[in-house]
């Protein structure tokens, strides 16, 4: 493996940043490492990273077919789908033990309100065209307000144990069972874009939709189905949190969720114009992130400044994602004009 | 021509852009109180000349005089006061504001610190009067048709006191009572003494109302002439490199006899027509046929073949594949009745330039084969080798990145992208355009090895020869209407450049 | 206003709002005791002066075809930066126009930022709104009252109006800000351009305006539209907090295209922003009236009604095409 290929492979630079964040959290966390076992699993900072990341994940798998999409693509109301879909659990379940309703049932009505709400995101950009990121924001501010109204305005508690399991008692090898659910999510996801032409179709379209179109390719159709799904791993992302917090709380679940996973998705290395997406690229990011938000918490910074320093953070990496596009056009234009005057040559002597 | 001093001189003007050399000595003269055509095919340079002149584009050498003096635009507006301005086909106004302001937008009356609406008003109303245009100016732009936009663009251009006036294909979206009275008004700024360059590709109307004619080829000036010596079908040789003469002896290759008596039609198109875009045609190709569509730039050629593709929809007229009417309402309802669209604008409808040679060749199969089901990686390789060697693709590898390619071999990826859905009717649009001789010639061989085997394509070249050799029947196309048909033996470039200019023997 | 009527199909639009907040008005009057008043529509101003000076900023970002999401964050940073200059005692004449300065700067980065670096304006202005929001916390993570005389002076301040009615400085800064904004938009080049490109950035380009300028300046005007909307706000809420004016932007936006802004850029009218805004003032005082409902209804009702107006502008267009 010479160095070159390791540089220049997409989950390098990903990597890299992680390393930097995790340097940067031992720094002022010297337990970071330390893993302990306790009541039969593993325990330590290092798992809660995991196990708080994993709802992240979940967005950003989403997030990133969506962006790349392309034409703009984008979901910016996933934080208040995952308000509405602890909302829905907790309604359901209506603070009992021994809920009417299993489990199975509450799971798949909370998912299916998710896919709903992701369906009317994609209705509105693919058959009406609206911009994606205000058809998103309708819900983003309209969606929590559903939350509360689900929710009755009031902090809504979950006391079904079965349901623990999911997100904060559920462990299996010793590993949160959270970490296990993003898992397969992202593997199931991964299978199907290769396996189907699913991928392929995705990054055609987020590269040249009117190509794709005249290829015979289904732009809306496949538009329609990222935000479906993307609602889905919302949904999914807040059963977990749901089952985390023991709670619904409509206010604050989810809350300025849609940026930390904007920020995993471009970490990650797809672009925000679309095309070409990178789905481990994700999994890295929003597993820096949480690193990020986690050092952060320990030294006792807030969550609102957080959001102030990641917002710094994304103007940084437009900075450097543009500095480095503008590079590369001026080297590549250097080299072409010296091909093309050689092709001007050559042209002039055939004529 | 009178003995008036030029009021516009262009010397030797040269133009290169990266990989391309736009303009090369080319030189014009404008005199006061004329209107002068512009003409020339794909990449003759038109456009470029026109941008330099407003100063959307700077020139490596050569000069520029107005009335005697030196100029050297650097930008629209810098070009606009001096008095150079142009009309586009887009109008490229703003269709949300309202007429009189669109005049006087950049310039607006001021008074007291306030814009002094009714002064502009009144005016934008006396402007355009001087062209005999009376509306009501406080009306938004976009309430009017296309035809009253261009007045009042080109009322605008006059209003900044032009002494040059460059309209760009102004009749494109225009019916003829509209094209009636746009020549009405050159004519009137005319014999004010406006110099006017007229751009357009449609030959009657250059005929109509223009005084002197300039042909560009390549980049290069063919030369001027005085309208009176130059007739049609001079102008099209001029145009098209070839001298019309030459051609008297080549005769079609092909001896084709129509096969009326067997049931053979693959598509009939009846009466289609798009409302600006193409007036109401039939068309029909056989099984295994090969039909051209000749014609000059913006003929209407490729609007045809995206009407049958299903790209854009007819607002007339049925077609009917196989005898079936189908409803050709998107590309992927054509590739499902066995059609296939090999776009002549293959960066923008073509590649997908972010992925492999090998994932641009069975895109369109696998989008006909659904998500679903798959074309394993190992078929996607073994397809994409056999006809990287079958088209003679230049590539490191099926794992290259198509924008990587030459346009050449890029269109070649396009054309293995088509060949693989094994098409009934395979519509190719500039298919050798950028192609390297020999490789012109292997595409040509194919098409028509594949229409002996059955396959009907539907065939569109800039280059005669080409489809000389290639089709069994050609359709000829001027100034948006099917006007006349060749078969078999008649086809040749003498009559083809023939029917072009106007009627057939 | 005069000049605003004139233009036809946006006058559709306006004659659409109005009817709406007819209708509204006339059904609440009848099922609510004591809502048919003058009292209960200067109510309505009071409490949505800030709103009125965002959306009017809101309103110029949108014509241009643009997006600003950082309009909340910027009203609740201009609240706390006041509060925390004030409560050091330093007075309302520096405090005020500073924090107008610092809103304007945020939005001219936007600007900057989205022009020269041609990125998204929401993406860019989602940045911004994080940023803002931050900020605020960062300067305090709890409430902090104003208790300045000026400024307790100045909100105490009743105009009489109509009947028994009365309206506050509040009010009469917004429908200052209106006048200001019919101007800057129907009587000044910058706001033709703004209109201008918004309609057709290439022609207004190969026209010679002044592009890059235009965008630019939009976004600092936006940002100074919601440093003052944020003084407005002070003077109401007498407090700065870190959660002020949540989801302010959804409203601002939407208060301008129910009031006939397109949001695809080139058409709206300040004085349908402002019927806008009175459509969700009268949703909001209807809920108040009701009692049962929850405040979060008026979100979703004007989620809901935004959602009907983007799709019938959509439907247009195409129609148009």
């Amino acid at each position: 493996m010479n160095i070159k290929k390791i540089t220049e492979s997409r989950i390098f630079l990903p990597l890299v940043i992680l390393g930097i964040i995790i340097a940067f959290n031992v720094i002022f966390n010297k337990n970071f490492f330390n893993i302990t076992i306790k009541d039969g699993h593993f325990f330590g900072s290092l798992i809660d990273v995991l196990n708080r990341s994993t709802y992240l994940m979940l967005l950003a798998i989403g997030l990133t077919l969506v962006i790349a999409t392309g034409g703009g693509g984008i979901d910016i109301s996933v934080g208040a789908i995952v308000a509405i879909s602890g909302a829905v659990s907790a309604a359901l379940f209506a603070e009992s033990e021994t809920p009417s309703m299993g489990i199975g049932v509450v799971i798949i009505i909370a998912l299916l309100v998710s896919m709903i709400f992701g369906a009317w995101n994609g209705f509105l950009v693919a058959k009406i065209g609206v911009q994606p990121v205000v058809a998103t924001l309708i819900l983003m501010v309209a969606g929590r307000g559903i939350a509360q109204l689900i929710t009755d305005g009031q902090i809504l508690y979950i006391k079904y144990p079965t349901f623990f399991l999911l997100g904060s008692s559920g462990y299996v090898l010793g590993l949160p069972l959270s970490i296990y659910i993003a898992g397969s999510v992202f593997l199931l996801t991964m299978i199907i874009l290769k396996k189907t032409a699913l991928g392929l179709f995705i990054e055609s379209i987020g590269c040249n939709s009117t190509s794709s179109k005249i290829a015979g390719i289904n732009v809306n159709k496949i538009k329609f189905f990222t935000y479906v799904f993307s609602g889905l791993c919302a949904g999914i992302a807040g059963l977990l949190i749901a089952s985390n917090v023991k709670s619904a709380d409509a206010n604050n679940a989810g809350l300025f969720m849609e940026l930390d996973a904007i920020l995993a998705v471009v970490i990650g290395g797809t672009s925000m114009k679309g095309g070409r997406f990178y789905l481990p690229g994700s999994i890295i990011g929003a597993l820096t992130i949480q690193c990020l938000t986690t050092t952060m918490y320990s030294v006792g910074v807030s969550p609102y400044v957080m959001t102030f320093v990641k917002s710094l953070v994304i103007v940084g990496i437009f900075f450097i994602q543009s500095e480095e596009i503008r590079k590369i056009i001026q080297n590549k234009r250097s080299k072409k004009n010296k091909n093309i005057s050689n092709k001007i040559i050559v042209k002039e002597e055939i004529a | 021509m009178r003995e008036i001093k030029p009021i516009l001189q262009m010397n030797k003007i040269c133009k290169t852009f990266p990989g391309v050399r736009a303009l090369f000595n080319v030189d014009l003269t404008l005199y006061p109180g004329e209107i002068h055509a512009l003409m020339g095919e794909n990449g003759a340079g038109k456009s470029t000349l026109i941008k330099v002149l407003t100063g959307i584009e700077s020139i490596d050498s050569g000069e520029v005089y107005l009335n005697g003096e030196k100029i050297k635009a650097k930008s629209t507006k810098e070009a606009q006061s001096l008095g150079i301005s142009t009309v586009y086909q887009e109008v490229n106004l703003c269709p949300n504001l309202s007429v009189a302001e669109n005049i006087f937008i950049g310039r607006e009356i001021i008074k007291n610190g306030v814009i002094d609406w009714k002064e502009i008003n009144k005016k934008a109303k006396i402007t355009l009067e001087k062209i005999n245009i009376k509306i009501d100016v406080t009306r938004t732009l976009d309430s009017y048709s296309v035809a009253v936009q261009q007045m009042v663009a080109i009322a605008r251009a006059i209003d900044i006191s032009a002494k040059v006036l460059i309209l760009d294909e102004p009749t494109s979206s225009l019916d003829n009572d509209e094209v009636e009275e746009l020549f009405n008004t050159m004519n009137k700024l005319k014999s004010q003494g406006m110099a006017i360059v007229f751009v357009t590709h449609f030959m009657d109307q250059v005929y109509r109302v223009s005084d002197r004619i300039t042909v560009l080829r390549n980049g290069e000036l063919v030369g001027s002439y005085p309208i009176s010596d130059l007739p049609k079908v001079q102008l099209v040789g001029k145009m098209i490199g070839k001298e019309f003469d030459e051609l008297a002896d080549i005769h079609g290759n092909k001896q084709v006899e129509l096969k009326k008596d067997e049931i053979n039609v693959f598509l009939e198109a009846i009466g289609i027509s798009n409302k600006g875009v193409i007036e109401k045609f039939d068309f029909n190709v056989d099984k295994g046929e090969v039909v051209g569509l000749a014609g000059l730039l913006g003929s209407g050629r490729t609007e045809i073949v995206r009407l049958l593709y299903g790209v854009d929809r007819n607002d007339t007229g049925n077609i009917n594949i196989k005898g079936r009417t189908v409803n050709m309402k998107n590309p992927i309802t054509a590739i499902k009745n066995g059609l296939s669209f090999c776009s002549e604008n293959r960066k923008t409808e073509g590649i997908v330039d972010s992925l492999t040679v090998r994932e641009n060749i069975i895109l369109a199969l696998q989008a006909k084969k659904g998500i679903m089901n798959t074309i394993s990686r190992k078929q996607q390789e073994e397809i994409a080798d056999k006809y990287i060697k079958l088209l003679n693709i230049k590539t490191s590898g099926s794992e290259q990145l198509i924008k990587n390619l030459s346009g050449g071999n890029q269109q070649k990826v396009l054309l293995a992208r088509w060949l693989i859905t094994e098409p009934e009717l395979l519509i190719l649009d500039e298919p050798t355009r950028g192609i390297d001789v020999g490789a012109k010639a292997e595409i040509q061989k194919l098409i028509v090895e594949l229409a002996a085997k059955g396959m009907s394509v539907i065939f569109i070249s800039s280059e005669l020869e080409e489809m000389v050799r290639c089709c069994d029947r050609v359709n000829v196309l001027r100034d948006r209407e099917i006007i006349g048909q060749l078969i078999g033996i008649d086809i040749n470039e003498h009559n083809i450049m023939k029917t072009i200019a106007g009627g057939q023997e | 206003m005069i000049k605003e009527l004139k233009l036809k199909p946006q006058y559709v639009t306006l004659f659409i709002t109005l009817s709406i907040f007819t209708v509204l008005f006339g059904i609440s009057s009848v099922k609510f005791d004591g809502f048919f008043s003058m009292n209960v529509i200067m109510n309505l101003f009071i409490d949505n002066a800030f709103l009125l000076v965002t959306a009017l900023g809101m309103t110029f970002v949108l014509i241009i075809g643009g997006i600003d999401l950082s309009v909340g964050a910027v009203i609740a940073l201009v609240c706390m930066l006041s509060a925390n200059l004030l409560s050091k005692n330093i007075s309302p004449f520096i405090v005020i126009p500073l924090v107008i300065i610092v809103a304007g700067l945020i939005g001219l980065a936007h600007g900057l930022f989205i022009h020269y670096m041609k990125l998204e304006p929401f993406i860019v202005t989602l940045a911004g709104m994080y940023f803002a929001r931050g900020l605020t916390y960062i300067i305090n993570g709890d409430t902090i009252i104003i208790d300045n005389p000026f400024y307790t002076k100045v909100s105490q301040i009743t105009v009489p109006f109509f009947g028994d009615s009365f309206i506050n400085v509040n009010v009469i800064v917004a429908f200052l800000m209106l006048g200001i904004s019919i101007y800057i938009a129907h009587y000044t080049k910058f706001g033709r351009n703004v209109y201008a490109v918004g309609g057709n950035e290439q022609s207004a380009k190969m026209m010679g305006l002044p592009v890059a300028r235009t965008k630019i300046m939009v976004y600092a005007l936006s940002g100074i539209y919601s440093g003052i909307a944020g003084i407005v706000f002070s003077f109401y809420m007498l407090s700065g907090y870190g959660l002020h004016a949540n989801g302010v932007e959804m409203d601002a936006i939407a208060s301008a295209v129910i009031g006939g802004t397109l949001l695809t850029g080139g058409v709206g009218m300040m004085a349908g922003t402002l019927f806008g805004v009175m459509i969700y003032g009268i949703i909001q005082t209807i809920i108040m009236f009701d009692g049962t409902l929850s405040s979060w209804w008026t979100k979703i009702a004007l989620g809901a009604l935004l959602c009907i107006f983007i799709v019938i502008q959509r439907l247009l267009v195409v129609k148009k095409k």
